[in-house]
């Protein structure tokens, strides 16, 4: 063999590994600007020096509140909700192939809405009550869809069409339990429904990050495992990657973390769907896209959540903003999909 | 470079659901030659092949890898020593060439690990061998059918395994492209040693290239052997329930099998 054609192999490899990191450092530079942004403007807007003195402890009079109690929580569940979204995503859809197999299209997040609006309007549990329950609705549904799915393995395309049959199912649920609803009910399910961070606490910010510290390592050490999934099950298994254990690993993380993001701000609609296809797009396709993705996510709910509150007339929660950007591209991807076949 | 390894199928059942595809079959594959599994559709040859290479788990009986049960042995382990190329593997979208080579390398990478200089070469040297270092940086789905399998055989020589098996390798290959992906394993078992296991459809490739011939019908060992004793008339009508002249090949000097139908017949020959 050639010297010359081992440097092309490490050209080739170097020049990729160069547009991952590239790509790495800009989304986390946007979003530290965006999440210092979301801080600073408002309605009244405080400058930099009084940002950094709330963070750091110091009482700031009118910048304690508005920037420690109600902009700071509200930006840090932004970026924790849309990562976890954003990295669950991509993970159902690498170790699927397929963009649709995103947890909000294959009846997780409906799970969650569901059971959420249930314990809300028949249940009228509190807070923790209703996140409890959406959290074991996820992982119940996420099961239940698997096992309907599952013969001679779990083949993609047969589990996302089981999940979306069990998704319109849920649907159809919340609508009835909805229309049952006492009208103050209806508002704070609402929320379950399209997703918001309006009002955040520190209290329902916390559990989020913890699931994030806790689960993302976990399927960040699968993330090599994963990216073999691109090349059939088959291929991966034959290349040493234990194709079993490595899917339920990753079922069971990418859905804790849905459900923990979704039981904190709701399904922010079309963030765990959207992130993976940006970041393929971004950094190509040449290796894992979790960490890309993660970011993507993160950065487009602190965007959207942000221009949802100051770019219209009216304030609109940070949901109906990630459904007005994804349900074109959903549209997209199945007109093309019917074209070529798709994959991530 | 290679070292010898030994792979034993001892009375080995398998199947899916409640079909039993194959049964109760001992085999055993030569070390350092090339081996052909013949048979007629669905008498289970790529069934076993996937169970030689650890996807389907024996029903009853064992496959042995120096000895030891392959189902057994951590994943890794057995994916240095064994290579599977599957029928039909997935490029991901937009996948380059190197980077798919490169995924050969995942069983010798620890988890987190750098890419190292050996993994370098390792790609480089499968890139040279199947003549594909020009395609390097090209997408893999812009490639043409014979160029996209020497590129996939490229990422099973990187893997760099003493044993290499392939499920019909040269289907959806025009004669020529088949020709050169089989002159390809055999420059590789020449220069390397690679033991080569592959399931053909072609009887007469199958003839021309194994050392060793397989011929199974349903689900059953009938023949093996050199393919001077295993391709003759009698096993071809057995196997495929068809009646044949087998001739010597005046190219290779291996044995050539001509199927008699009902509007020919065989002119000057025995049957």
């Amino acid at each position: 063999m050639s010297i010359a054609t081992v440097e092309t192999v490490a050209h080739g490899r170097k020049r990729s590994a160069r547009r991952r990191r590239v790509v790495i450092g800009v989304l986390a530079t946007l979003i530290v600007l965006a999440f210092a942004a979301t801080l600073m403007i408002g309605k009244t807007f405080y400058p930099p020096g009084d940002v950094v003195r709330v963070i750091l402890g110091e009482n700031v009079p009118g910048a304690s509140f508005t920037v420690g109690r109600l902009r700071l929580p509200r930006a840090v569940l932004a970026v924790v909700a849309g990562a976890c979204f954003g990295l669950a995503g991509v993970t159902f859809q690498t170790m699927l192939r397929n963009p649709l197999a995103s947890p909000d299209i294959i009846g997780i997040s409906s799970g969650a809405s569901a059971a959420a609006t249930f314990a809300i309007v028949m249940l009228s549990l509190d807070k923790t009550g209703v996140s409890v329950f959406a959290i074991v609705a996820g992982l119940a549904v996420s099961l239940l869809v698997y096992v309907l799915a599952f013969k001679d393995g779990v083949v993609g395309t047969r589990f996302i069409l089981i999940g979306i049959g069990i998704a319109a199912m849920l649907d159809s649920l919340t609508t009835y339990i909805l229309d049952q609803a006492a009208e103050w009910d209806v508002q704070e399910a609402m929320r379950w429904l399209t997703g918001s961070l309006n009002g955040t606490k520190w209290s329902e910010v916390v559990p989020v990050v913890i699931a994030l510290l806790v689960i993302a390592p976990v399927l960040l050490s699968q993330a090599g495992n994963l990216t073999m999934f691109q090349l059939g099950e088959d291929t991966a298994s034959a290349l040493g990657v234990r194709v079993d254990r490595t899917r339920l690993v990753a079922i069971v993380g990418a859905v804790g973390l849905i459900a923990f993001a979704t039981a904190a701000a709701g399904p922010i609609a079309f963030v765990a769907f959207l992130s993976g296809p940006i970041a393929a797009r971004l950094v190509g396709p040449n290796g894992s896209l979790l960490v890309p993705a993660a970011l993507v996510g993160a950065l487009l709910v602190l965007v959207a959540d942000f221009a949802g509150q100051f770019l219209f007339g009216t304030r609109y929660p940070v949901g109906v903003v990630t459904g007005v950007l994804g349900a074109p591209y959903l549209v997209y991807l199945i007109v093309r999909t019917n074209r070529v076949g798709g994959s991530l | 470079m290679t070292t010898a390894h030994s792979l034993l199928v001892e009375e080995l059942t398998l199947g899916y659901k409640d079909r039993a595809v194959i049964d109760s079959l001992d085999l055993a594959i030569p070390a350092g030659q090339i081996t052909a599994i013949v048979g007629a559709n669905a008498c289970g040859k790529s069934t076993l092949l996937r169970s030689m290479s650890r996807l389907l788990a024996p029903r009853s009986g064992r496959v042995l890898l120096d000895g030891k049960e392959v189902h057994r042995l951590p994943s890794k382990q057995v994916a240095r020593t064994l290579g599977l190329l599957p029928q039909s593997p997935i490029a991901p979208e937009g996948i380059t060439v190197s980077n798919l080579v490169g995924r050969g390398r995942h069983p010798h990478q620890k988890m987190l690990s750098r890419w190292s200089k050996e993994d370098d070469e390792a790609v480089a040297a499968a890139l040279e061998a199947t003549r594909t270092v020009e395609l390097a940086d090209r997408p893999v789905d812009e490639l043409s059918g014979g160029q996209r399998q020497r590129v996939w055989i490229a990422m099973a020589l990187a893997q760099r395994t003493d044993l290499l098996l392939l499920d019909e390798p040269t289907t959806f290959l025009d004669v020529n492209h088949q020709v050169e992906v089989l002159d390809l394993l055999t420059d590789l078992n020449h220069s390397s040693g690679t033991t080569i296991v592959l399931v053909l459809h072609d009887l007469n490739l199958a003839a021309r290239y194994a050392d060793h011939l397989i011929a199974l019908a349903s689900g059953r060992l009938h023949a093996a052997g050199p393919p001077e004793e295993v391709l003759v008339p009698e096993t071809v009508h057995a196997v495929f329930g068809l009646h044949s002249q087998v001739i010597t090949d005046p190219t290779s000097g291996k044995p050539l099998m001509l199927p008699i139908g009902r509007h020919h017949n065989a002119v000057g020959a025995g049957r």
